[in-house]
């Protein structure tokens, strides 16, 4: 349990911290397909004998240079083309090595009570390695997300940005996918990192907020889900919308007082 | 000589009989749904209904419905959300969909979580996530067909207000068309499509069929009739030859096992894809 609870809360700051950035740049969808992606990485592997983890990294590495590379005028049907690959690839992979099913469940669906001393261990130096790349690039990846074409006449490189950015989620959904699964590390990623943009305008304590409110919703879904026996994705799931939702009525009833 | 291409079998098989049916008739709605959903850019909300639809699946046999309506009612609901969400500024609508996908996720994981403390049924997740066609009943035939027809019906009737409000809302507006409105209804007509092809053929071959098909065939025909035209013809075709592929895969391999359905559509799509893709360019460099 204990283990649980650090895991998700060093998956919370990453997330959110990322999840800021994703929301800022409309990458929503990349964020979806790329843990998805993942998947395929982790059939694959167990068909060559190779660890999982490496597979997972290696594929969502791959599907994000891909969105990189291809993405740039039709971003949404790329992303979507790049997924159904991956996902594809994955079904192929699963009936060729005849592997069973609980795996992708729990791939899918994540195993946060049964993560190991040596997985906390790894997901906190994918903490400390997201959070030195973000604090590098955070000032031009912001310039260049909010308004791109003004970074690029100042010598922004925004399309090294991009691929950056992109490969900096893959490498979180790497790593964070086989600990709290694909649909957790989605749904942090957008919730809280959402509602703390609709809240506050400076980025800085929009960063911070992000993470506050990830770290709550994750605490809040591990505690429910320990008191009731239910899956923690849907705790998580439930309390990033509700957090999203409250946000969007905070921000358009403070909008509404405003005007006389 | 075309039984170099088709394995024994293959026309006689029941199962391959209907899975070409259906098959065909999602590719079609599928394709024709698909050609707006690429023009409006809505591919996420495409592929996010899936999964939406999934929950309502789930939901459908936690209670012992059919799972037909539990993927349609859920696609309904979540079309609306999404649309609710995302109404009020065009930039927030990916995130407003990612906020309902995560949702919907965390419903999906609750009601089988119910599902397999009820029942010992395993296999639902894998069945709902890659559907196979070759596991369609025959019984699901008579709704999806009207389901479809319900579609293609709406969508033809819509088309021109439809693609107006797409390409410039502000136009549609001048001209009395209602922008929001139509973005509802579509959505909608989305969510129904993509409700009966992730049930009939799973969800990844719900999004490949929606965006593929579509987006080449809007690379190399012009207009909307001639795209949407093309886009049914690559569907269908790249449904087709999946399947028929994907029969012939277990005659091919020693260890007799079968490369899935969905990988093989999958192929004949992107296979769609880049020959567009060079066709365009391949154009675009004459013109100079």
């Amino acid at each position: 349990m204990a283990n649980a609870w650090l895991a998700g809360t060093l998956v919370a700051i990453v997330s959110g911290a990322v999840g800021l950035f994703v929301v800022v740049r409309n990458s929503t969808f990349a964020a979806h397909a790329i843990p998805n992606g993942a998947f395929a990485g982790a059939a694959g592997a167990t068909l060559v004998g190779a660890s999982p983890l490496l597979g997972l990294v290696v594929f969502s590495v791959a599907s994000a240079l891909g969105i990189a590379a291809f993405g740039r005028r039709r971003n949404d049907v790329v992303t979507a083309l790049a997924l159904v690959t991956m996902l594809a690839a994955g079904a192929a992979f699963l009936a060729a090595s005849g592997a069973y099913e609980p795996a992708i469940d729990a791939l899918l669906f994540g195993e946060v009570l049964g993560v190991s001393r040596g997985e906390v261990l790894a997901l906190a130096l994918l903490v400390v390695g997201a959070g030195v790349v973000l604090a590098l690039v955070f000032r031009s990846l912001l310039y260049a997300s909010v308004t791109e074409e003004v970074a690029a006449a100042r010598g922004v490189a925004v399309r090294a940005l991009d691929t950056v950015f992109l490969v900096l989620v893959a490498v979180t959904a790497g790593l964070a996918v086989p600990v709290v699964g694909a649909l957790l590390t989605f749904a942090l990623t957008v919730g809280p990192p959402a509602a703390a943009r609709t809240l506050v305008a400076r980025p800085g304590r929009a960063l911070a907020l992000a993470t506050a409110l990830s770290l709550a919703c994750v605490w809040a879904a591990i505690a429910s889900a320990y008191l009731s026996g239910w899956p923690i994705g849907f705790f998580v799931g439930a309390y990033a919308a509700a957090e999203y939702v409250s946000a969007r009525a905070a921000s358009s009833w403070r909008e509404r007082r405003a005007r006389p | 000589m075309i039984h170099w291409f088709v394995e024994p079998g293959f026309w006689s098989n029941p199962v391959v009989g209907t899975a070409l049916v259906l098959g065909a008739v999602v590719a079609v709605v599928s394709a024709a749904v698909g050609v707006m959903v690429v023009v409006r850019g809505q591919s996420f909300a495409g592929h996010a209904l899936t999964d939406v639809a999934m929950a309502g699946g789930a939901g459908a046999s936690l209670v012992g419905a059919s799972p037909l309506v539990g993927f349609l009612l859920a696609g309904i609901v979540g079309g609306g959300s999404i649309e609710a969400a995302g109404a009020e500024r065009i930039r927030d609508r990916d995130v407003g969909t990612g906020v309902v996908l995560g949702a919907a996720a965390g419903l999906t994981a609750l009601f089988l979580y119910f599902v397999s403390s009820s029942t010992s049924a395993t296999g639902s997740t894998q069945s709902v996530l890659f559907g196979s066609v070759f596991t369609v009943s025959p019984s699901v035939v008579p709704l999806s067909l009207a389901v479809a027809a319900a579609t293609l019906a709406t969508l033809f009737i819509v088309r021109r207000p439809l693609l107006l409000s797409s390409l410039s809302p502000e136009l549609a507006a001048a001209r009395g068309v209602r922008p929001r409105a139509m973005g509802l209804l579509f959505v909608l007509v989305l969510a129904a499509s993509v409700a009966l092809s992730a049930l009939v053929i799973g969800a990844i071959l719900s999004t490949a069929l929606l965006v593929g098909p579509a987006f080449a065939a809007l690379r190399v025909a012009r207009g909307l009739v001639g795209a949407t035209l093309g886009a049914i013809v690559a569907g269908v075709a790249a449904v087709e030859l999946g399947i028929l592929l994907s029969y012939d895969s277990f005659y091919w391999s020693a260890a007799h096992r079968s490369v899935p359905v969905s990988a093989c559509v999958v192929g004949v799509v992107l296979v769609e894809v880049a020959a567009s893709a060079v066709w365009s360019r391949l154009r675009r460099g004459r013109g100079r």
